[in-house]
């Protein structure tokens, strides 16, 4: 008789069982094709990045159809990112970060991405335009006040420029930072705030100076427990569900002078040079919804049969694969290029924006075809492909719209070419 | 009053690279074996024995002086050493094997591991094994290497409790009638089984941080060969072929207890009374 404990030969099948739950919903994917050698990873950067999938795939991946559904950020989530290392990638050991670059941050952005867009998205809010910003321009006090928990995912982080009447022209904000005693009292609103409704620190952006226009902005670090701050409820939104967003008010918010960031009406530099860096390690996020959405549908139409064959087969089907995977390939060699140059102190305005604007577009172009590779079952929400285009479309308008991006960089030509 | 000085425990945790367990296994043109070009990582059986070596140090906290993990394989192994080191082990060695070389047998192991024994100046307290590998099931490693060391040894543990002062450890086995528990005196030989539990939490393995897997690259791996410490690491048996199990024919199904009996009578079986 077959011993029922140890005795027993444990095969491979038997071991599967024990160590990971049956998913029954959906197959669970063994197959990436995300392509090693022409992503040009270094064996530093390949190890970093199997770590960052491998914590994705299995904190983040088997939730994320739940996250979308609850339109909930997961509490739970800010600790176990933190406890992996990857809230302070870019901020220096000192505070509890990395001491890594750019384009390890992008990398992280694109493999949590692939497991879930809408956590990614508040992840990139809250280790990027928050931590980042705060590590880059902060005084030594600042950063040891608040960076810390920050990086141990105790405390939630955000950023805060846009307001209901300022988005693209973001420097004709109205909430105003009047000087009182001892520090500064805010009035207005801002409004798209991603992590709004639980970030503790938070980066905002205010007129200290309006007729001044935009040498009369200051940042500020608030803290949620200010008095005469609050926040409205969360947006409901059409993608990116779980990436809390909502609207921020100030009602004579009281803030003390160590709180400026940077210098007082220096904000404008302080708000700018950040964008570009953002714009490059947010450029990631697409690279992820594209990667998902192509190695769902190039499985599917491998297993899905019509008419006797793999409908994968057909031409017309061979040319969407073609076409999603080149443009995915590249995509990720434009940002992958930029994120490098970046490390190397190459801040090049033209190229983070054109990095973004690019792999924005065709992650939602990847991700569409992606959902008709599925057929039917793309269009019912038992497959993410919904899930993964509702959240590519969010980039097209989030972190800067596409026509911003455009204006940019033909702007940025315009002054190269200007006869003097 | 300083209390006396407890003995500080050296661990070894010897691990192996084999296929991942999570990848369809394929039998490999020639049928000399499975296709090797696959996904690989650690035996997860040796993944639940780092941990317990981990947890073993969280609870003895200085009682534990080092925790070396060891592999047998190819340069590819140094990921798994790697990937030891970034979950807590403090060095290791590898035993460096060329590419083409055919994998090593458990007698072939259990010697290496004598030999590295005898090579550590501050001597090996504990041994904490995977009980097999899920590529071969062989699950000999261990008993042979506490024949060969002539050491006490707990296989297919589910529990572990070390007491560096007593120098003993107290070990519950899993065995077919249910539970064991055994007072080893050291040096040990434990092999670990899946539901091992330590401290009534179960050992599953812990995952390694990024700052923990830059911190691994900087810890010491030390790189010798087969022949530098005198073992022949030759196989002795050989594979003659492998082929995958025959294809599984539908049985059927029966409608009485009296179609049942027929249906065995055709098929040879006959009863007999107790």
């Amino acid at each position: 008789m077959l011993a029922l404990t140890s005795g027993r030969l444990i095969t491979a099948r038997n071991l599967r069982r024990y160590l990971r739950p049956v998913i029954t919903n959906q197959r669970s994917r063994q197959i990436s094709t995300y392509n090693v050698d022409i992503a040009g990873l270094t064996e530093e950067q390949a190890e970093f990045r199997n770590a960052v999938a491998e914590f994705a795939e299995r904190e983040l991946a088997p939730r994320a159809a739940q996250i979308d559904k609850s339109n909930n950020f997961p509490s739970d989530v800010w600790e176990k990112l933190g406890d992996m290392g990857l809230l302070g990638i870019t901020v220096s050991s000192k505070y509890g970060g990395l001491d890594l670059g750019y384009f390890h941050h992008t990398l992280a952005m694109e493999e949590l991405s692939r497991a879930s867009g809408s956590v990614a998205l508040s992840y990139g809010a809250h280790s990027n335009l928050c931590v980042n910003q705060i590590h880059r321009h902060g005084t030594e006090a600042q950063k040891q006040k608040y960076l810390p928990d920050l990086i141990a995912g105790k405390k939630v982080g955000s950023l805060a420029m846009s307001e209901p009447g300022s988005g693209s022209d973001v420097v004709s904000m109205s909430l105003r930072a009047d000087k009182i005693d001892g520090g500064w009292k805010l009035n207005g609103n801002k409004f798209w705030i991603t992590n709004g409704p639980t970030a503790s620190t938070l980066v905002v952006y205010a007129k200290t100076a309006p007729e001044r226009g935009s040498k009369g902005i200051t940042a500020f670090i608030i803290e949620n427990t200010f008095k005469g701050f609050s926040t409205h409820q969360k947006l409901d939104k059409f993608g990116m569900r779980g990436s809390d967003t909502c609207e921020l008010v100030f009602d004579n918010c009281k803030v003390p002078e160590e709180n400026v960031l940077g210098q007082v009406n220096k904000g404008a530099g302080v708000l700018m040079s950040g964008l570009d860096l953002e714009r490059l390690v947010l450029s990631g996020g697409p690279l992820g919804l594209a990667q998902a959405a192509f190695d769902y549908a190039v499985e599917y139409v491998h297993d899905r049969k019509q008419f006797g064959q793999p409908v994968g087969t057909f031409q017309l089907m061979q040319g969407k694969i073609a076409d999603m995977y080149t443009s995915l390939n590249a995509s990720r060699a434009y940002v992958y290029a930029v994120a490098k140059a970046c490390d190397r102190g190459r801040i090049s305005r033209r190229d983070c924006a054109g990095a973004i604007l690019y792999s924005t577009e065709k992650a939602i172009e990847v991700a569409l075809e992606g959902m008709q590779c599925l057929g039917g079952n793309g269009y019912i929400n038992d497959y993410p492909m919904g899930r993964i285009l509702r959240d590519s479309k969010l980039y097209a308008v989030g972190a800067g719209t596409q026509e911003i991006r455009r204006m940019l960089i033909g702007r940025e030509f315009n002054e190269q070419f200007k006869s003097s | 009053m300083r209390p006396s000085a407890v003995r500080l425990l050296n661990i070894l945790v010897p691990i192996k690279r084999a296929v991942d367990y999570a990848v369809k296994i394929r039998v490999n043109p020639e049928q000399t074996g499975i296709d090797l070009n696959v996904k690989h990582s650690m035996n997860p059986f040796d993944e639940i024995a780092v941990e317990e070596a981990i947890r073993i140090r969280e609870r003895l906290k200085d009682a534990v002086k080092s925790i070396k993990v060891v592999t047998i394989g190819p340069p590819k192994s140094a990921e798994t050493l790697r990937t030891a080191l970034a979950m807590g082990a403090d060095s290791a060695i590898h035993v460096e094997i060329p590419e083409s070389a055919p994998a090593p047998e458990p007698l072939g192991v259990a010697k290496t591991l004598k030999a590295l024994i005898e090579r550590q100046k501050e001597g090996v307290d504990v041994v904490i094994l995977g009980k097999q590998a899920i590529d071969d099931d062989a699950g000999q490693t261990g008993q042979m290497l506490a024949g060969l060391m002539g050491w006490s040894q707990a296989t297919f543990a589910s529990k572990v409790e070390v007491d560096p002062e007593q120098k003993i450890a107290n070990i519950t086995r899993e065995i077919d009638g249910g539970l064991e528990e055994l007072r080893c005196k050291f040096p040990v030989i434990i092999t670990t089984d899946l539901r091992q539990v330590h401290l009534h939490v179960s050992t599953k393995p812990r995952y390694a941080s990024l700052p923990n897997i830059m911190k691994a690259k900087k810890k010491p791996v030390e790189k010798l060969t087969a022949a530098e410490i005198g073992v022949d690491l030759t196989p002795r048996l050989e594979t003659i072929k492998v082929t995958e199990p025959p294809k599984r024919v539908g049985g059927g199904k029966v409608a009485s207890v009296d179609e049942l009996l027929a249906r065995l009578k055709e098929a040879g079986v006959t009863g007999k009374r107790a």
